[in-house]
């Protein structure tokens, strides 16, 4: 998967289940607040990143994420591990 | 304390429409919910038939954050209030001011509780069960999610009664209002309508297997009827103290007058005469009214041979003398189980409000217990000033309400 499409199915997940704003979504804006996520929404998300990257996101790893690039890189990088193991 | 408790709002989301005048219209036509899931059949179920009840669409009206808590019966529950406070003319900001209670009806939520083991057997991870299951699988599904998406700051629980729920909603929504614990209440009942719901019930052969006339198949009182047929939805019902509905310049609907119970302390699935006799006269002493003052009777009959048995004999001992009008609106719904005593409270207000009394449909031959009722086979052109609505449910539980049209 590259990482065009890893943005672009990230995106659509956002837009279509978390009903953000394409506009809105930048790659510096923060994610949090952008989406306005509170602690159920992260539960969820660690649900739709499962389904459609294929690993388990630990609650601690989105201590390290702020905006929606490293969203991004953060994915790109857990889907390259996973391909590589 | 003895309050007058008002009907100021009705909603309704079932079978038979998705709204108060599609629901008129169905009622007044005799026209049949029921129809055909094959997918129940693939279930392995004696019978695939079931009322057919509309998803509704919520994108748009909810945010995400509210929606994924909505079980399908809180989805239903949810269409249902919004119509039934929209006519009640109880905006957010009134309600947001306002001490507002919910008592609903429900008694299952067996497909968000089936998915979310599914999940856990299959992936071994509760975390990925998501944010929502938890507040989709209690049976408080209901009360939990709209109390918080109407921002209700009064009394809210979940009344779990079987088929029964919806109805002692109603009554102990009418008991807190009359005894001025409450002024205003939003009451009902909810049914999910899927293939994890109805498994077990399905397993007694309680339902009709008539599946070549999925729209004959439920036929109350009629001699050759063979078993219930499935159904469900949501039914809601604002109710107030006169008072509030005077204060705020409410529409009243009619007034609850009477509420009856009993339990049959006797077998868990089969029918009592004893203990529904009992509940029908507790709500007319309630109500301070006579048997020959009940124009319509709105009975429970499922479709059962036994159920409607008991029920017959119950009538026909505290009737038996002025014959209301009776008929089971099921014959066209299908069993709404716990949503069923609150849905035919909304089913006979249409037909209070529109001077009609709605068919028995499916009544072609009485058997020697319906033979002594006066059953409404075709639509009827009635004024009605009080009506009774029969729901009994599993472990013997009875309730009867009276209502009756607003005089001052």
């Amino acid at each position: 998967m590259t990482k065009a499409e890893i943005i672009e199915r990230i995106n659509g997940f956002l837009v279509d289940e978390f009903e953000v704003d394409i506009e809105k979504i930048i790659p510096d804006a923060n994610l949090r607040e952008t989406v306005g996520l509170d602690s159920l929404d992260y539960v969820d998300l660690v649900v739709i990143i499962e389904s459609n990257f294929g690993f388990k996101v630990v609650a601690e790893d989105f201590i390290n994420i702020h905006t929606f690039q490293s969203f991004y890189d953060y994915v790109e990088h857990k889907v390259t591990e996973k391909a590589s193991a | 304390m003895n309050n007058r408790v008002v009907i100021t709002g009705l909603g309704i989301w079932s079978c038979l429409g998705n709204n108060l005048d599609e629901v008129k219209e169905s009622l007044h036509a005799g026209k049949s919910g029921i129809g055909m899931d094959m997918e129940r059949k693939a279930w392995g179920y004696r019978s695939g038939l079931t009322g057919i009840v509309a998803k509704p669409e919520l994108k748009g009206l909810l945010d995400r954050r509210a929606r994924v808590g909505l079980s399908e019966e809180a989805e239903y529950a949810y269409m249902a209030t919004l119509e039934a406070m929209k006519n009640a003319k109880m905006d957010m900001a009134w309600v947001e001011k306002n001490e507002v209670g919910i008592l609903y009806g429900n008694d299952s939520s067996a497909k968000a509780v089936s998915e979310a083991i599914d999940t856990i057997r299959i992936k071994k991870d509760t975390t990925l069960l998501g944010s929502g299951s938890i507040f989709q699988s209690m049976n408080c599904t209901v009360t939990m999610n709209l109390s918080t998406i109407f921002k209700l700051k009064g009394i809210n629980f979940t009344i779990s009664a079987a088929c029964a729920s919806g109805s002692h909603s109603i009554g102990l929504g009418y008991l807190m209002i009359k005894w001025g614990l409450q002024k205003h209440i939003i009451c009902g009942g909810a049914q999910e309508v899927n293939h994890f719901a109805f498994g077990s019930f399905d397993g007694l052969s309680a339902f009709s297997i008539r599946e070549n006339e999925p729209t004959k198949a439920s036929r109350p009182f009629d001699k050759d009827r063979d078993g219930l047929i499935p159904s469900g939805g949501a039914a809601s019902l604002i109710i107030e103290s006169y008072e509030s509905a005077m204060e705020r310049g409410a529409p009243i609907l009619a007034e609850v007058v009477g509420y009856g119970f009993s339990s049959n302390g006797d077998h868990i699935s089969n029918s009592n005469v004893d203990g529904q006799v009992r509940s029908l006269k507790m709500a007319l002493n309630d109500a301070k009214l006579t048997a020959s003052d009940i124009d319509y009777i709105n009975a429970h009959a499922t479709s059962t041979p036994g159920g409607d048995l008991a029920e017959a004999l119950a009538i026909d001992e505290v009737f038996g003398e002025s014959k209301p009008m009776v008929s089971s609106t099921k014959s066209m719904t299908g069993h709404e189980c716990w949503m069923a005593g609150a849905s035919e409270i909304v089913y006979s207000m249409l037909m209070m409000q529109n001077n009609f009394v709605a068919p028995n449909i499916n009544f072609e031959n009485p058997d020697e217990a319906s033979s002594k009722l006066n059953i409404v086979r075709k639509t009827t052109e009635k004024n009605i000033d009080v009506f009774l609505s029969n729901s009994f449910g599993f472990g013997g539980t009875n309730s009867s309400l009276i209502i009756k049209k607003f005089k001052k």
